[in-house]
Parts: structure tokens; C-alpha cells; sequence
């Protein structure tokens, strides 16, 4: 196995140990961390590519990504405090009712 | 043959993270388990040569998204079921998942064909030339992106301003028709 294909299993690893951790976990800060496990995953495939083809297209992709990433948390963390102020808990079973 | 030894530890360093977040009981460790992670892709870039994105790893991801979100662990310390129950009823399910995902990932490496690298400059992805990349070909993608952030975040607030709104409006009521 070369450097390259070590790095694509060790990104599939990272993107499948962060899906099953947001299925399997309980508390909803570590879901979210888990989440982010996974878009870490994507960006070193991304990493990955970029450097094999040599385009530097990917590495502004990934400038782009990361921007939307640290949006996404600004904007998921305070969601979460709202429905623990309201709910008064971090169990996401406890927030069925917004199954609508 | 050194660089192999050390993308081999910096992966074995981010595998041991990512598997601790699974076994971690306090949101706090899985956060430094997860840093921990992150860290040691930050030193996979660099060890690729793609310096500029190890640069945006360490800033933006360990420096400012985990940062939020230990101030967000700090000042939501529930301790109630989802803390002294690690796994939800969905366990058996999530590591069947694991499993499959897990068999689908060793065929593809085994099925998989050697991948030719494209011939890289020694500087193509260091700070500056990525700059002057970015500021001639892409600029206008990213002030694109910007703006629909942007967009995102006013409605947000506008979300949760018309809630207060609504509150207040509620409470007055009350109020009024009390006295």
C-alpha cells in the first residue's frame, strides 16, 4: 500500500468512525463532533486529490469548505443552546416532538 | 522513506483520536480527542506539501470551531442521561454500519489501481503562491460564498428575533389581561 492509498483509507476510516458515532451516540455536543470527524475526513480525500493532480483549484475548495464550516458551527451551536434552555437536556431523544 | 514513517505516525495519531471520541464519557475529552485528531491531519498537509491548507486546519478549525465549541461544553454542563449513557438504543445498528462500511472501504483498496501523481513544483501550494492564485482566478467564488454566509447568518437572527418578539408579545398580553 503507497503513501496515497494509506491516506484515501485512513480519510474513509475518519468519514465512517464519524457516521457511526453520530448514529450510536447519545449526547448531542459529542454528535456534532462527530459531524465535524467526518467533514475532516472529506477535506484530507479532498487534501489528497488536490496534491495528486496538482490543482489548485481543490486547495481554494477546501479554503471554502473550512469557511463553511466554522458558519455551520456558528450557526449550529447557538440552535443547540436554544433547545437546551428549553428542553433541558442534551438527549436528542428527548426532543422528539420536533418530528414535527 | 522518513516521510512514509511519519504520515504513518500523524495517521496513527488521528485513527487513536478518532476511535477515543467513541469511548470518552465527557463532551470536554472527546473535544481534546477530536483536537488531537485534527492536529495530527494539520501535520498530514504539511507533510504533503499543501502548507497553506495545514495553516487553515490549525487557524480555523482547532483555533476557532473547537474553541466554540469548549465554550459551548463549558456553559452547557447538563449532567443528565445523554452523560451517564454513553451509546443510544441505535449501537447495534451503528457498528452493523461500521462493519459494512468498513468491508466496502478494504475491497476498494485491494480492487484499487496504483494512482499516478500529477508533476507538482516544489511551491505550488505554499502561502504565497497560493495567494496570488487565489486573488487572480478565485476571488469572486469566495466573496460569493461570503455573501450567501452572510445571508445565512442575518436570517438566523432574524429567526430568533421574531421568537423574542413573539414572547414579548405573549408575556404583554398576560399581563394586560390580568389587570
Amino acid at each position: 500500500m503507497d503513501n496515497t492509498h494509506l491516506l484515501l483509507a485512513l480519510s474513509g476510516t475518519l468519514f465512517t468512525l464519524g457516521l457511526v458515532g453520530v448514529v450510536v451516540r447519545r449526547n448531542l455536543l459529542v454528535m456534532l463532533m462527530f459531524l465535524e470527524l467526518m467533514l475532516n475526513g472529506v477535506l484530507l480525500s479532498l487534501a489528497v486529490f488536490t496534491q495528486l493532480l496538482a490543482a489548485e483549484a481543490g486547495a481554494v475548495l477546501m479554503l471554502l469548505v473550512f469557511t463553511v464550516a466554522a458558519a455551520e458551527i456558528a450557526i449550529a451551536v447557538p440552535i443547540l443552546l436554544l433547545l437546551v434552555r428549553a428542553g433541558h437536556t442534551l438527549d436528542p431523544g428527548a426532543y422528539g416532538g420536533l418530528k414535527g | 522513506m522518513i516521510e512514509t514513517v511519519f504520515l504513518m505516525i500523524f495517521s496513527f495519531g488521528a485513527l487513536v483520536g478518532a476511535v477515543a471520541m467513541f469511548f470518552l464519557r465527557h463532551p470536554m475529552r472527546v473535544a481534546l480527542a477530536l483536537i488531537g485528531t485534527m492536529l495530527s491531519l494539520a501535520a498530514i498537509y504539511a507533510e504533503l506539501g499543501l502548507h497553506v491548507i495545514a495553516v487553515f486546519q490549525v487557524l480555523i478549525y482547532v483555533g476557532a470551531v473547537m474553541v466554540f465549541m469548549i465554550y459551548a461544553i463549558m456553559l452547557l454542563d447538563v449532567r443528565d442521561r445523554s452523560f451517564t449513557e454513553r451509546f443510544s438504543p441505535l449501537l447495534v445498528a451503528g457498528l452493523a454500519g461500521l462493519l459494512l462500511l468498513v468491508g466496502v472501504l478494504v475491497d476498494g483498496l485491494l480492487r484499487g489501481e496504483p494512482l499516478v501523481a500529477a508533476a507538482v513544483t516544489e511551491d505550488a501550494f505554499r502561502v504565497g503562491a497560493f495567494a496570488i492564485v487565489f486573488m487572480d482566478e478565485f476571488w469572486v467564488y469566495f466573496a460569493l460564498a461570503a455573501v450567501l454566509l452572510l445571508v445565512a447568518e442575518i436570517a438566523a437572527s432574524a429567526v430568533i428575533d421574531v421568537r423574542r418578539r413573539g414572547r414579548d408579545a405573549a408575556a404583554s398580553g398576560k399581563e394586560s389581561g390580568r389587570g
